[in-house]
């Protein structure tokens, strides 16, 4: 069986899926973060794939390394924001972080 | 003499009193009582030596004739009046006039008021010496005697009345000068309202003359009732007269309303209540006002009026005159009180110097105006001087609880007032119309116009001379009873007894007065006055309305050429004897004979009742109880107005009072009420339908709210679901 | 052209009390005891002040008054004219809406506008015996002031309902607040009694503005509607077809009717007259004296300025009623004055207040009349009574400060211990009876004069008014002052000797009496000197009325 841009594509929404579920279930903000981390890769792998296969050519791959970058300083700045949280509230639930709210 | 000097010295006797007034009345009270005394009387004395003047030389001399009609004051002069006239105020396309003018008439009406206000001014300086307001009561007396000037140097009517007007309230304020008693308050208010009913008559009189004239001069309206083109105008149709009245009859009302003013200010019946309660002002004033000048202005406004009255309006006055005057007289027997028998005495004279010129004696009625004006002011001083003796023998009795004017308290001043005895004795005797008096000549000839009035008219005519017969025997009867009581006899009291006569400036406006009343001055016959300078200089003025409107004896017997319109004054003085005339020359000496007679058995009778008691009074009292109550009680003049007049004007205010506190304002207030109730209900309405529908929306909005709001629960998570959920429903529905 | 002045004078004059309200608003009311004293001070000065500017400039109009022009019709009559576009508004449906600032006097105004700056010169001295809340009371004084000065002047009918309206809320306030004991009554009943009568006004004046079309300046060619009060008495600037251009039509009588009626309850004749003595004997003394003296003559001036030459064959057809109604006016307020002393508490300021509707019945009888004698006199009985009544409320005044009560029955015997006050009083009430030497005298004459040519029965009933005037002015004069002295005030007012040094009045109330009397008297004397004013306005008001109403006399 030929790998095709089905199967990629499968993959890709299979990692997104899993993405949005732990980005509603969980509560604490680093799976948060992780399901976020998914989510982009999902993004990442339709770009690539799109990029071999649907004639998206060179433009895919500089999308998806767009993202990784900004994957990566996303996750920096949002883990200090959670080291942040953490030192305020001891813990790091999203649920109960609503001091903004107010 | 020229008649800007005549006229600058009418004005000149016109202002002095005003002069002293104001400064009586602004600074009185600093400068004390001799300055003020002293300013009145120096402007009085000024004004009588002026009034000589102008009096020798108005009616003896001569004034050149002129009409300078340029200038502010249009300057006219002719051998009737001398005048002058000036716009006061431009109206519409006209003015209003004001004047002054100078005849006969007023020229011996200034001697009158002059003479007579200056004596007052030097004889209230010892009867009201211990008053507090001395220097106010001199103030009043100024305003009076020029408001009273006012009324006599008037050439229109308009002056007349605000004359007339003025003095109204100076007699008010000095009615009420001693305003701490309330009778004194009470007289003065009733003398003003009562002169106010008769002053709006005089009004309504010269509204009537303005309607047709558009003008109140003398000389200037009544020549124009007679004019032709007036009466071809009213006669056409092309003018009308108001409530479609035709011209004789809107002549003679307006006549009568004119006479109104006469009626209340000279006391005549029906108006005649409050001259009696006057007296309750300063005896001086009583004797000024309430007797010589003020209350003979109606008199002299009636002979102003003269020219324009209709026959029927003649008949009024006449008839309007006799029964005062007799009624008055009848009033006068019973009264104990000195003043009011002296009252009553002057309305009855009054009522017949209206009678006289009712009937159509012009001349005697003002000649008896005059004479009369002497003889009462005299009596008056006389009864001050009596009065202010009682007073003084009281203050030194330390009495003050009797009644210092009663005459039942006096008797026997005669020993002790020489001179006020003898003066007043005097009078007495000239008001009875004793010979050799000028009560005698004026009574006299009017008696002898009644006479022939009564002869002319018949019928009820005859009641005039009756009337006038009839007064005069009382008038003689009760003069006679005053001075017999009050001067004859022994002494009633203790008071009485140790009276002793007052000092010079008491006695000698006596003495002057009682002089002015021998007949020399007047007539040197001393049984008939037509041969006088008075009959002489005063003629009875050209009637000027149409003939048609006239008593036809009163017609010129020969048609007499008239002057042409233009020159005529007014009060144009014509010739030609009439029938009345040359009838009451007839009855010349009966109407003396009768009069002496009726007279002396007046004086006759009083002798024998009060002086040799041969009738006991107190039985006659007894005898006719009915008629004394009747005359005592004034006729129950006063009870009748209280109960009918004022009574419904009281029932009325409050009528009115009521019905505007209850009707007009009640039903303000009800439409408040009724507006406050509706809104009452519009609110309920409000609370419950309408804001109940908004509400109804609003409560459904929440409850939607309500469970909408379950689903924000503010979680990122749940935010996302619906998100996601969202989306795929719209793939979904898209796709 | 217009009879211009060098200077906007009547804007001044209008407007400098509001001036003086906003300098007035800038000081401040004090902390302590002192300072509120001292700036009590001021205020009470700068109203004097402003109103004696008013004054001035008053004389200074009087002084520049042409006497030969006519005004009434005529725009080029009319004086010291100031005239603006003030609004102007293109609204989709109802066309444009043009509203101008027109200022301008005349005959009728000038004494008017003469009569109020008098008023309320010596009326702010009378002010000073107010000691609640100073400042407000200034302030509203100054407000009121400006309002019935802009509707004298006014010469647009917009303008003019303005002013009339403005007029309302001062009024309200000053009798609300600084009023006696039934302020609140009183207040709402004169406000909303009032209100009433505007309620009347503003719809015929709508009514009038789509009536009436004149040139617009802007627009050569484009008619525009106006409220434009002297190019309402043109009938050529009607628009055909439009609500009250048929003369002679029903709805004119009835336009004419409701305007009149809101100016009768101005006036006040019976029987809209009951806000009136509710309102005196509540409002403090110096409203009542603007209220008498000013106000009420507003009315009147409505119905010369705008009620009759704008409806002249309706006031033909309602005209013996109206003098009918002035007639009963003068019996009735007469019998209510004299019943003051039948009827509930002797109240000495209830009963001039009765007076006033007596004597504005006068006022009615006369321009009824239609004869120039009988508008002279009912225009100048209006300035008389505005002076005569102002002094009586004073006199009322004078006695309430220091005596705290105005019933009849408390007093007697004054004239012993206020000698000076008497005088002033006998001379105010000798001149509300009419005696010749004051002003009341001319007036009353006048329109009888006047009232008698035209409808001789009612003069002649109303005649029975001085009669009955002089019962009850005399019967209060000797309440007050004649008998003796009630116990109670034998003592000095005043033991403290605060307030009032001596008995009798003192200076800054004879400095609100004096001038008051003297005009009376001089006026009486000399009354060509407001007469002149208004001899060829009211000569040409009659011409212009001649063709529509009753004018009797036989010389006409």
């Amino acid at each position: 069986m030929a790998i095709g841009l089905n199967e990629f594509l499968v993959v890709s929404a299979i990692l997104f899926a899993l993405g949005i579920f732990a980005i509603v279930t969980r509560k604490n903000a680093i799976m948060v973060l992780m399901g976020l981390e998914l989510i982009l890769n999902s993004a990442n792998l339709n770009f690539v794939a799109f990029a071999c296969f649907g004639g998206m050519n060179i433009e895919g791959h500089i999308a998806a390394l767009f993202v990784m970058i900004l994957a990566a300083a996303e996750a920096a700045v949002a883990l200090a924001i959670v080291l942040n949280i953490y030192q305020n509230y001891k813990h790091v639930n999203v649920d109960e972080v609503d001091s903004l709210k107010d | 003499m020229t008649a800007e000097n005549l006229l600058c010295m009418a004005l000149i006797i016109l202002l002095l009193p005003l002069l002293s007034f104001t400064i009586n009345i602004f600074w009185g009270k600093r400068l004390g009582k001799k300055p003020s005394f002293a300013i009145g009387t120096t402007a009085l004395g000024i004004d009588f030596i002026l009034s000589c003047v102008v009096f020798y030389n108005k009616v003896f001399g001569s004034i050149e004739t002129v009409a300078n009609t340029d200038g502010f004051f249009k300057i006219f002069a002719n051998d009737t009046m001398v005048q002058a006239k000036f716009t006061w105020f431009h109206v519409g396309n006209g003015g209003i006039q004001l004047g002054l003018g100078v005849d006969n008439l007023a020229a011996i009406m200034l001697l009158v008021v002059t003479l007579i206000s200056f004596l007052v001014h030097i004889f209230s300086s010892v009867y009201m010496h211990d008053d507090k307001r001395f220097p106010r009561f001199y103030a009043y007396l100024g305003i009076f005697t020029f408001s009273m000037l006012n009324i006599v140097l008037a050439n229109n009517l308009l002056n007349m009345y605000i004359g007339w007007e003025l003095v109204g309230i100076c007699s008010y304020l000095l009615i009420g000068f001693w305003y701490e008693k309330d009778s004194a308050a009470n007289a003065g208010k009733k003398a003003f309202l009562t002169n106010r009913v008769g002053d709006l008559g005089f009004l309504i009189g010269l509204l009537m003359l303005y309607y047709v004239f558009g003008n109140w001069m003398f000389d200037e309206v009544f020549p124009a009732m007679n004019s032709q083109d007036l009466l071809a105008a009213l006669a056409s149709g092309e003018k009308t007269l108001p409530l479609g009245m035709n011209y004789g009859t809107y002549l003679t009302l307006a006549g009568c309303f004119i006479f109104c003013g006469a009626i209340g200010k000279s006391a005549q019946f029906p108006l005649h209540v409050w001259l009696p309660d006057a007296m309750e002002g300063p005896t001086p004033v009583s004797a000024l006002i309430h007797a010589a000048t003020m209350v003979a202005a109606g008199v002299y406004l009636t002979a102003r009026i003269y020219p324009m009255m209709t026959a029927t309006t003649m008949n009024f006055v006449a008839f309007i005159g006799a029964m005062t005057a007799f009624m008055a007289a009848t009033i006068a027997i019973t009264q104990r009180d000195f003043k009011k028998v002296l009252a009553y005495s002057t309305v009855s004279q009054l009522g017949y110097m209206v009678m006289a010129l009712g009937v159509g004696a012009f001349t005697s009625g003002f000649f008896h105006l005059v004479t009369h004006a002497w003889f009462k002011a005299a009596l008056f001083l006389a009864s001050g001087s009596v009065i202010h003796a009682m007073h003084m023998s009281m203050h030194h009795a330390g009495e003050h609880h009797m009644d210092p004017q009663d005459i039942n308290n006096m008797g026997g001043l005669r020993n002790n007032m020489k001179i006020t005895y003898i003066t007043f004795l005097f009078v007495t005797l000239a008001i009875s119309g004793v010979p050799l008096t000028s009560g005698f000549l004026s009574k006299d000839s009017i008696l002898a116009g009644t006479l022939a009035f009564a002869d002319l008219a018949g019928g009820l005519g005859w009641l005039v001379p009756i009337a006038g017969f009839g007064a005069a025997g009382i008038t003689a009867f009760y003069m006679f009873r005053l001075t017999i009581v009050a001067f004859h006899g022994k002494p009633k009291t203790e008071i009485a007894k140790n009276t002793k006569e007052n000092s010079f400036r008491v006695v000698m406006p006596l003495v002057v007065l009682a002089t002015l009343s021998l007949w020399f001055f007047y007539s040197f016959n001393p049984i008939n006055a037509n041969v006088g300078w008075f009959y002489e200089k005063v003629k009875m003025p050209a009637v000027t309305i149409p003939a048609e409107y006239q008593r036809p004896y009163m017609l010129p017997l020969q048609q007499v050429e008239a002057a042409p319109a233009e020159m005529q004054t007014g009060h144009e003085q014509h010739h030609a004897l009439t029938e009345y005339e040359e009838t009451m020359h007839h009855f010349h000496v009966p109407a003396m004979i009768l009069s002496l007679l009726i007279a002396g058995l007046g004086i006759a009778f009083a002798f024998c009742v009060y002086q040799f008691r041969v009738f006991n009074a107190d039985n006659m009292e007894k005898q006719f109880k009915k008629l004394h109550t009747f005359s005592f009680h004034k006729w129950y003049f006063d009870e009748l107005y209280d109960a009918t007049v004022i009574g419904f004007i009281l029932f009325l205010t409050k009528v009115f009072s009521n019905f505007d506190s209850k009707v007009v304002d009640g039903l303000v207030n009800a439409s408040a009420w009724i507006t406050s109730r509706i809104g009452k209900i519009s609110g309920i309405f409000d609370g419950v339908v309408i804001d109940g529908a908004v509400n109804l929306v609003a409560n459904t909005t929440g409850a939607l709210g309500g469970i909408t709001r379950k689903l924000q629960t503010g979680k990122i998570q749940t935010v996302i679901i619906f998100a996601i959920i969202g989306l795929i429903t719209l793939i979904y529905v898209f796709a | 052209m217009p009879q211009t002045f060098g200077f906007p004078i009547l804007t001044w004059i209008t407007f400098l009390p509001i001036l003086g309200m906003i300098i007035l608003a800038l000081i401040p009311a004090g902390k302590d005891e002192l300072s509120r004293d001292a700036s009590k001070k001021y205020f009470r000065w700068l109203t004097v002040g402003i109103s004696f500017v008013q004054l001035v400039l008053a004389l200074v109009i009087f002084g520049n008054f042409d006497y030969n022009l006519a005004g009434i019709n005529d725009p080029n009559g009319f004086q010291f004219v100031e005239k603006f576009t003030w609004i102007k508004a293109n609204l989709p449906m109802v066309g444009s809406i043009n509203i101008e600032y027109y200022l301008g006097i005349d005959g009728i105004s000038a004494p008017m506008v003469l009569l109020t700056t008098i008023v309320c010169f010596v009326a702010s001295f009378t002010s000073f015996s107010v000691k609640k809340s100073v400042k407000g009371y200034m302030a509203m004084y100054l407000l009121l002031n400006t309002a019935m000065m802009g509707c004298f002047v006014a010469l647009d009918f917009f303008l003019f309902y303005v002013f009339w309206e403005l007029m309302l809320i001062p009024m309200y306030f000053l009798i609300g607040i600084w009023g006696g004991p039934r302020k609140e009554y009183a207040a709402i009943k004169f406000f909303i009694y009032t209100f009433v009568g505007s309620v009347f006004m503003l719809l015929v004046m709508v009514g009038l503005y789509f009536t009436y079309q004149i040139p617009d300046p802007s627009n050569p060619g484009m008619m525009m509607h106006t409220f434009n009060l002297v190019a309402m008495l043109d009938p050529a600037n009607i628009v055909p077809g439009s609500i009250f251009a048929s003369i002679g039509s029903d709805i004119r009588l009835i336009a004419f009717a409701a305007l009149f009626i809101g100016f009768a309850i101005k006036v006040p004749i019976v029987p809209f007259h009951t806000w009136l003595p509710d309102a005196h004997v509540e409002a403090p003394t110096a409203i009542s004296v603007i209220l008498a003296g000013v106000l009420l003559k507003m009315g009147t001036y409505g119905m010369l300025r705008i009620a009759f030459p704008i409806f002249p064959e309706a006031l033909g057809y309602f005209q013996c009623w109206i003098s009918t109604l002035g007639m009963i006016s003068i019996i009735y307020g007469a019998l209510c004055a004299l019943g003051q002393h039948k009827v509930g508490k002797r109240d000495l300021k209830k009963m001039i207040a009765y007076s006033s509707v007596s004597h504005m019945g006068y006022v009615m009888i006369g321009i009824a009349s239609m004869r120039p004698e009988g508008i002279t006199g009912g225009i100048f009985q209006m300035f008389n009574h505005g002076t005569i009544t102002a002094m009586l409320f004073m006199i009322v005044g004078v006695i309430y400060d220091r005596a705290h009560t105005r019933g009849l029955d408390d007093f007697g015997g004054l004239a012993n211990k206020m000698p000076i006050y008497t005088g002033l009083m006998t001379i105010a009430f000798f001149a509300a009876i009419g005696l010749p030497g004051m002003s009341g005298f001319i007036s009353e004459t006048m329109v009888f004069l006047g009232s008698f040519q035209t409808y001789p029965l009612n003069t002649m009933l109303s005649g029975l008014g001085i009669i009955l005037g002089a019962a009850y002015m005399l019967w209060a004069l000797q309440k007050v002052f004649f008998g003796k002295l009630p116990e109670k005030w034998q003592g000095p007012w005043d033991p403290t000797g605060k307030l009032y040094k001596g008995d009798d009045v003192n200076a800054i109330e004879l400095t609100a009496l004096v001038p008051l009397a003297v005009v009376i008297i001089v006026l009486g004397i000399c009354p060509s000197l407001v007469l002149d004013l208004m001899t060829n306005s009211v000569n040409h008001f009659v011409e212009f009325m001649k063709p529509f109403v009753m004018i009797g006399g036989i010389n006409c």
